[in-house]
Parts: C-alpha cells; structure tokens; sequence
C-alpha cells in the first residue's frame, strides 16, 4: 500500500550529518507535561515532589489554569525533609493522605519526581508501591521523573506513559492502540476515521479515566501520534507490541501517510481507504492552500522544543511551500523520526540538542523570515526584526489530523501576516 | 513537605535574576539544571523585555552527575564572560544545585577573572524570591560600592526598584521628578538601570530613598553604616503618605522648595459627593508587607473605607503589619497559602478585596470586586500607559484603580431606583454590558442549596428578588444565618428585614 504515499524525495534528511551540541539549553523541563496531562486525564492528581521552583515553574506555564482547583500540585521539600531521608517518606504519606481526602474523585495518583528529589534519591517507585497498596482499589499510584536533569518538555508525557505500560492490562486479541495525549475533539476525529476504515478494536493512551479497557499483548499493534514517545515504545513494545512506523499526523499528506500504515496492517482495501479519506482530504489541502499563502517560499529555523520540530518541517516545507534552514530537536529517534526525515527534502541543518548561544548565533546568521522558539527567546528575537512562532502553542492547540491542518498552517502564517499589516501603508506614511 | 498550588513568591534565584535583569553590564551565572531557564520567560513575556535576561545557565543534566559538574559550572562561566564581556558576574546555584554542592563562589574566584566576581548564598529551602532579590543586591553594593567625596549639591540614590516589580518603572520616573523639584539629583538609581560602575559611585550620595524595602533594606541599611547616608523611611504611596516622604525628604536634604500638587486629584475626586457611597465599605487587604501597608492607610485615611481584614505573604514583613494591623484593631493574616487567604476572606464577606492576582481571582470565585494592589501580577499589570502608585499621580491612579471595580454611587441609586425596568433588571446585566449583555445565570451564592432546615416563604422569596443582585447573595446569607440562628425553619417577609436590622450598619 506503499503507493498511497507520495515517493520520498530524490533525498531525504535521513542520512543527513547531526549536529550535536551541548551546552545551556533554553528548554523547559518534563514537569511542563502535566499541564495538558490533567486535562486529558480526568481522575488524575499529578503531585510533584520537587522544590518551590518546581511549584513556580508549574505557575509560570499553566497560567490562569491554575486557579480552577486544577489536579496537580507540588510537595515542596523543606530544609527538615532534607536532613533525614525516612523522614520524607511520612511526610510523603502524610500529604497524600490529605490530599486524597480533599479530593475523592481522584482514581489515580502520580507522584512525580523533580530534579531535588532525584538528587536526593528519594525513593518514589517504594512509595508508589507502598501507598498503592494502601489506598486500593479505589486509587492507583504511579510514579515517574519529570525532571530537567532526565526530560525536556514533552518527554514528560512520555515518562508518564511508560509508567502506566506495565500495569496495563495483559490480552491475547489483536488490537490497536493509538498512543499520545490529543485534544478531545482531535481524538474523536481520529477515533472515526479508523472506525469507517473499519479497523479495531482501537484504545487510546493515555485514556480519559482509569476505567476505560486499554489493554496491551503480543497481538497489538500499536502508533504513535507525538513523536516524544520513544520510552513508551520501547515500554510496549517489552510488553510484545509491535509499532507500526509512519510519518506523523500533521497536515493532510501526514495524516494520509499516518492511516495509510495503519489500513495497510488492518488489510483495509485501496477503494475504502479513499472512499473514507477522500473528502477529509480534499478539504485539508484546501484550508492549507488558503492559510499557507503567506508562508509560500519563505524560510523557516526551529529551536529545539518539543521534537514535534521534524515533523513539522517536514508539513511546512512539503505541503506550505517552506525552506527550512535549521531544524533542532532536543532528541532524534531514528525509529520514531525515520520516516518524516524521510520525506524532509534535503537542505537543512538538522541538529540535536543544543548550546543556546552558538545556535542563537546561526540564526541570527541567517536571518530566516520564521523562526520557531520558546517564550524566552521570542520577544528578544522580535526585538531583533525576526518574525517568531511560540512552539508550546504547538503543544496545546489541536493541530493534527486532517481537520486541523489549515490550523495549524495558519499558526505559522499568522506571524508573517502580522508583521505584514504592522509594517503596512499607516506606517510607511507615518514615517 | 508542604502541599502547595499556588506560591506568592518564586525561589531566591529567581529573586537574583530580577536584579540583575534590572541592572546592565551585569552577567549573572547560574548553576542550574535544565529546565530553569522557565525564568526567562516572567521577563520576556509578563514584563514584555525585548532582550533576553542576563542570566547563563548550567544546565547540567542526570548524565553530568557523575563526574564533572563544577568543570560544566566554570566553562559556563568563562564563556559568559568571553561573549557578555560584562562589568561584573554574579553567581550562585539553584535549588538542585545548592544539593549537590558544587561551590559556584569559590569556583568562579579561582578562575581569575579581571572583573569583580560577586558570590551568591540564597537558602532555596527556607528563603524565597523578594529575599533573593534584597541579598543579591546587598552583596552587589557590598562589593562593589566605594566610599567616595559627596557630590557638591544635594544628592541621592533611589534603592529598591527591580525588574519584575509592581509598577517600578513608572514608580521611579514619578519619584525622580518629585525630588527634582525639590531641588535634588538623583545620584544613581539601582538595581533598575545601574551598571556596576554605577553602583561604584553609590557613596556620592547625600541620602538614600528605598522605594521598596522588600528588594532593598539591606543595602539601605549598609550604605547608612557604611557611607553615612540616612535612608528614607516612608513609601509614597498615596496623598498622606507622599507629603510625609516630602517631609521626610527635607529633612535630609534641607530643601524648602515648593511643591506644586495640582495634579493631585485624588484628594477632591475622594470628597466629592458621588464618593459617598464608598463610606464604610468593608475592605480586605493582602501583598507584600510594603503595599499592604500602604494601601491600608489609604483606604482608611483617604478613602474612607472600613479596613475589614489585612495580611501579608512575605514573612520578613510579619512584625510591621501584626503592628499595623493593631493599629486598625484587627488581627494580622501571615500566610502564603493561598487557599488560608481564601478561607478569611470568605469568613470575612468583605465589599471589596485588594490585593495580588491571587485575591483577584479569589474575587472572581466569591463574586467580590477586586483591585490589583502588589505583586505577584500578570502581564495585565505591566501596562503600556504611564500608571505609578507612588506620588501624587500615582494617588490619583490608584483611585481610579480601586473604584473601578465597585458600582459607581449613581448607578448604585439608578439600580435600587428602577430595579423594575426592563433595562436595569438583573437579567440585563450591569450597565455597562449595554443591552445586549447574556442574561446573568444566577450567580453563585444564589445557586448555593439552601439550607436543609430553612425554607423561604414564596412573598420572602419574592422581596429578595427586589434587592439588587450584587448584594442579593449576601443578603440571602445573612438572613439564613440569622433564622438558623434562632431555630427558625421559614424565612417570612418579617424575617427578612428582622435580618436586616439585625446586622445593619
């Protein structure tokens, strides 16, 4: 069915030399996950255990989310908690105690750990295993590391979801699991196409509450929908899952390319896989050509991010008409990134982690008319006469799949159309 | 541990940043893991700066931990100091890093830099942001700051004023003026603005102003001990408090100048008629110790609000407003949990809260007017437009600022006058919602089941409806406070004004 996807170009970025750099990374660190983690799982607590900067930290991103009594916190360590390490454990206990008192409705509990509490070594698997005992069955509780010593912003996603793999329920049916936190509206919208192609049973992780049957064999097959999800892979695939490799669902040839895999270890026929995807597609390649005119032949840098950056490169210089200059992702998987670096025309830098300065310097180089960043880079950049993208917009806002396509052209588009009017006739005359 | 949502002030570090994004020619190295660089964003987005702060990060990850972190903290260094070619570094570690106990100072001196190297101790599990700020400071003008000859006239530094402070910029311009028209030039303004080369020349000055004692006391103190120079002890913010800085002033510098206060409109805008109405209105206060402080003067003295409630986040502040708070015969709320300050304030039922974005949202909850008093704020409270507390323009602001939020007295009376008519209805919404407004859903305390032993009587039910909206639910609180009370299990129309009576004012 390798006929449904356009050909790769003559050359990809497959092959293409890495440019590693280490040294300051302005990134965020994996707690920033939990902020759209809570939101899609609804009997989840997320409780951090970590310091007042992790506390600030998780203020500073969520913004005003924060004051509708959302479901994480932080256990912050005081200086007594770090004098005596079985003191910390109570301590522990105690709060969980509290709080699961406060909130019934919660089902299930993450203790999360931070940089401190790695440092420190505090034991949060043991305390997992001891308070899941204690509060089952009503709640369960997991553990993982959110830390910026560990994870880079959306990798904190991914160390959650390693952490729910191996308690997933075992089966021997062959299933489909869709892995990777999406909007709502987006999940439904993928939930029925599959169901008109006539493949399932499908499961979605992570799953709105505990109570929804995900369940994980030597007969799954499982795709991912965010290309952060390298530990939760290498998790499924322990527990005998097999991945179905495939570019990402961004953009109308992704999303093709994304169920086309999908169709084809199903056995979906070529007449129903474009009775099904024919209309959806027509309309995402319509609202692209509408919102991607501005972006046409223009050049576009990413810092690394979120590691949505390759696939993205490879929708905005494929489908919008995009040069890339230099693609960074805090970390490249070849199994996971192979196949959009496959279809990225060669040309750019693609780079792999980062030294904020040196790279600060290559962009400024080359004066790109986009560059995507982070929120401490932006303004500074502007200031510079550089039209910036925000990249956790990218995180939050429904971007994949065929009905959000012309979105999310018009979110790259909507910087340059911008400066446009900004610097338009009023000015000219003004000036 | 402590379970926390919401924190008021950040850690030290971040304290640290705010001085040396303030200042310029200042480089600030920070030991820190990956991820700390969230900071960045509070300056280049909430205060919108257009450069990024002056801040290289370590950023040490779990792999580094084994072996060479102090190596990673020296590169660092030394490459903020070849690209930033700064006058002087600062530098310290973060909460992660004060763990594993690299010594950011004493590795850093080693190094032989030609530039003044600046150690920081911040306490990241017992001291928090405004401390940060104040040690940084201090430390920087310890190190820094020579003594030197007065300056031929009368002179002095404003101290205190940081990035990331409520209002600091237009705070600084609006006490700049006010002291040149006392005749007085200001020496050197720091944090904000200085370089160290600035701050060298501290000592030439006559006197010091602290804007903000929470950012600047120490220093404050040490240049009083060190170079003799008395320091200010008044905040200008508000009238009252303005024309006792000015006294103050004088007294220092022993200028007779005249100050012209024309633009001083807050003054009148508080005694005209349509002021009235803001006669007794139950105020609750929160922020920092410096703005709480004030603002409960201003609200009693000058507003003639009745200060129902005061408290303060910042424990280094604790003492002065347990003080004050005697004063106004109220006990003194020292938290910075925010969900204690929500509890008194429900406890509390006040007409009107002021405080930070917290209370703001507090506000929103409980249905209570709010105004932005300290920090922390939001972006919102970065305004474009010139808008200070302090001085006489910064009285008239904060006027506006505060009743903003509360009916205006004509409108009140309009309400209560044609409750009836089809525009003024509740289901129009306020005023200035025009015509078009939704249709208010009931608000909350209304929708609020009501108490299992009491039940309304449907002619009871229907005079409350007669009582505007905005005080409707408190109303329908009291008055089942008052039947429950006395055991009573319907609520008449008797009842009802009984309630009234019982608790008016």
């Amino acid at each position: 069915m390798t006929d449904r996807m356009t050909p790769p170009p003559a050359l990809g970025c497959r092959s293409a030399p890495v440019l590693k750099q280490r040294g300051q990374r302005e990134v965020f660190c994996g707690l920033t996950g939990i902020i759209w983690l809570h939101r899609k799982m609804q009997d989840a607590f997320f409780l951090v255990v970590g310091s007042r900067t992790c506390a600030h930290l998780l203020q500073s991103a969520a913004g005003v989310m924060i004051f509708a009594e959302p479901r994480f916190g932080t256990a912050i360590l005081e200086e007594s908690d770090l004098a005596g390490l079985n003191d910390a454990h109570a301590e522990l206990d105690r709060e969980v105690e509290t709080l699961l008192a406060r909130r019934p409705d919660i089902r299930q509990l993450f203790l999360v750990g931070s940089c401190p509490s790695e440092v420190i070594k505090l034991d949060l698997s043991r305390a997992a295993e001891r308070l899941t005992q204690l509060y089952a069955p009503k709640v369960r509780v997991l553990e993982y590391s959110g830390s910026g010593i560990e994870t880079t912003f959306t990798q904190g996603e991914d160390a959650c979801l390693a952490s729910m793999v191996p308690v997933l329920p075992a089966t021997q049916e062959r299933n489909l699991v869709v892995v990777g936190a999406l909007p709502d509206v987006v999940e439904d919208q993928m939930l029925s196409l599959l169901a008109d192609l006539g493949v399932g049973p499908v499961q979605v992780l992570p799953a709105r509450t505990i109570d929804a049957d995900v369940a994980v064999g030597p007969n799954t097959v499982f795709a991912l929908t965010q290309p952060f999800l390298s530990d939760t892979h290498a998790a499924l695939i322990r527990r005998g899952a097999r991945h179905l490799a495939a570019p990402f669902p961004l953009g109308e040839e992704g999303t093709t390319a994304w169920l086309a895999a999908i169709a084809s270890e199903f056995g979906v026929t070529q007449d129903t896989f474009d009775t099904v995807t024919e209309a959806p597609r027509r309309r995402a390649r319509q609202a692209v050509a509408q919102a991607a005119e501005a972006l046409d032949g223009k050049s576009v840098f990413f810092f690394p991010d979120s590691q949505l950056e390759i696939p993205l490169a490879r929708f905005l210089t494929r489908e919008c008409g995009m040069r890339a200059v230099e693609v960074g992702s805090p970390y490249i998987h070849d199994e996971i990134h192979g196949p959009d670096l496959d279809l990225l025309p060669a040309g750019p830098q693609i780079s792999e982690g980062q030294d904020v300065d040196l790279q600060l310097d290559r962009c400024r180089a080359a004066r790109p008319d986009l560059t995507v960043c982070g929120l401490g880079l932006a303004n500074p950049l502007e200031a510079e006469g550089l039209s910036t993208k925000w990249a956790i917009e990218l995180v939050f806002t429904p971007v994949h799949f065929y009905e959000q396509a012309g979105d999310l052209a018009s979110l790259f588009a909507r910087p340059l159309r911008r400066k446009r009017i900004l610097n338009g006739p009023a000015l000219e005359a003004a000036q | 541990m402590k379970l926390t949502v919401w924190t008021y002030e950040g850690p030290p570090h971040v304290g640290a940043m705010r001085v040396a994004t303030g200042m310029k020619g200042l480089h600030y190295v920070l030991h820190a893991p990956q991820g700390d660089t969230y900071a960045d964003l509070l300056f280049t987005m909430i205060e919108r700066r257009d450069h990024r702060p002056p801040v290289t990060y370590t950023t040490f990850q779990a792999r580094d931990l084994g072996s060479d972190t102090a190596g990673l903290f020296k590169r660092a260094c030394q490459d903020a100091y070849d690209r930033f070619q700064p006058e002087a570094i600062i530098v310290g570690a973060s909460c992660t890093a004060e763990l594993i106990q690299d010594d950011p100072g004493g590795l850093a001196e080693t190094m032989g830099l030609p530039i003044p190297v600046i150690p920081l101790e911040l306490p990241s599990y017992q001291r928090k942001e405004n401390f940060g700020a104040d040690e940084t400071f201090f430390q920087i003008v310890r190190h820094l700051a020579k003594p030197a000859e007065k300056t031929a006239r009368v002179s002095c530094n404003i101290i205190g004023p940081t990035a990331l402070g409520f209002r600091h910029r237009d705070d600084v311009q609006e006490i700049t003026n006010l002291l040149y028209e006392l005749g007085i030039e200001v020496n050197v303004t720091a944090p904000m603005g200085a370089t160290p080369g600035d701050i060298a020349r501290m000592g030439q000055a006559h006197f010091n102003v602290l804007l903000y004692p929470e950012t600047g006391e120490q220093a404050a103190r040490y240049c009083e001990k060190t170079f003799g120079q008395p320091y200010t002890k008044v905040v200008p913010i508000g009238a009252g408090a303005t024309w006792d800085f000015i006294e103050e002033v004088r007294r220092h510098s022993g200028s007779a100048a005249q100050i012209d206060s024309d633009c001083l409109r807050q003054s009148w805008w508080s005694r005209s008629v349509d002021s009235t109405y803001l006669t007794g209105k139950r105020v609750f206060i929160f922020g920092d110790g410096t703005h709480v402080k004030t603002a409960a003067r201003i609200a009693r003295d000058e507003m003639g609000f009745e200060v129902a409630g005061i408290g303060c986040y910042n424990r280094e502040y604790a003492r002065d407003v347990r003080t004050l708070a005697k004063d106004y015969g109220l006990e003194a709320l020292i938290s910075d949990d925010y969900l204690a300050v929500e509890r008194a304030i429900e406890a509390l039922q006040p007409e009107m809260i002021l405080g930070t974005q917290m209370e703001r949202h507090i506000g929103k909850r409980l249905g209570i007017p709010c105004a932005v008093i300290s920090a922390p704020v939001h972006v919102q409270d970065f305004p474009a437009r010139y808008s200070p507390q302090m001085g006489f323009e910064g009285a008239n602001v904060i006027f506006d600022t505060w009743i903003h939020p509360l009916v205006m007295g004509l409108e009140e009376h309009l309400l209560h006058m044609f409750r009836e008519d089809f525009e003024f209805n509740d289901a129009a919404g306020p005023s200035h919602h025009g015509g078009h407004a939704t249709p208010q859903t009931a608000p909350a305390p209304e929708a609020a089941p009501q108490d299992d032993n009491v039940i309304w009587l449907s002619e009871a039910e229907k005079e409350l409806k007669k009582i505007p909206f905005f005080v409707r639910g408190k109303a329908r609180r009291n008055t089942e406070f008052y039947a429950t009370e006395r055991g009573l299990h319907e609520i008449s129309l008797d009842t009802l004004y009984e309630a009234k009576a019982h608790f008016a004012r």
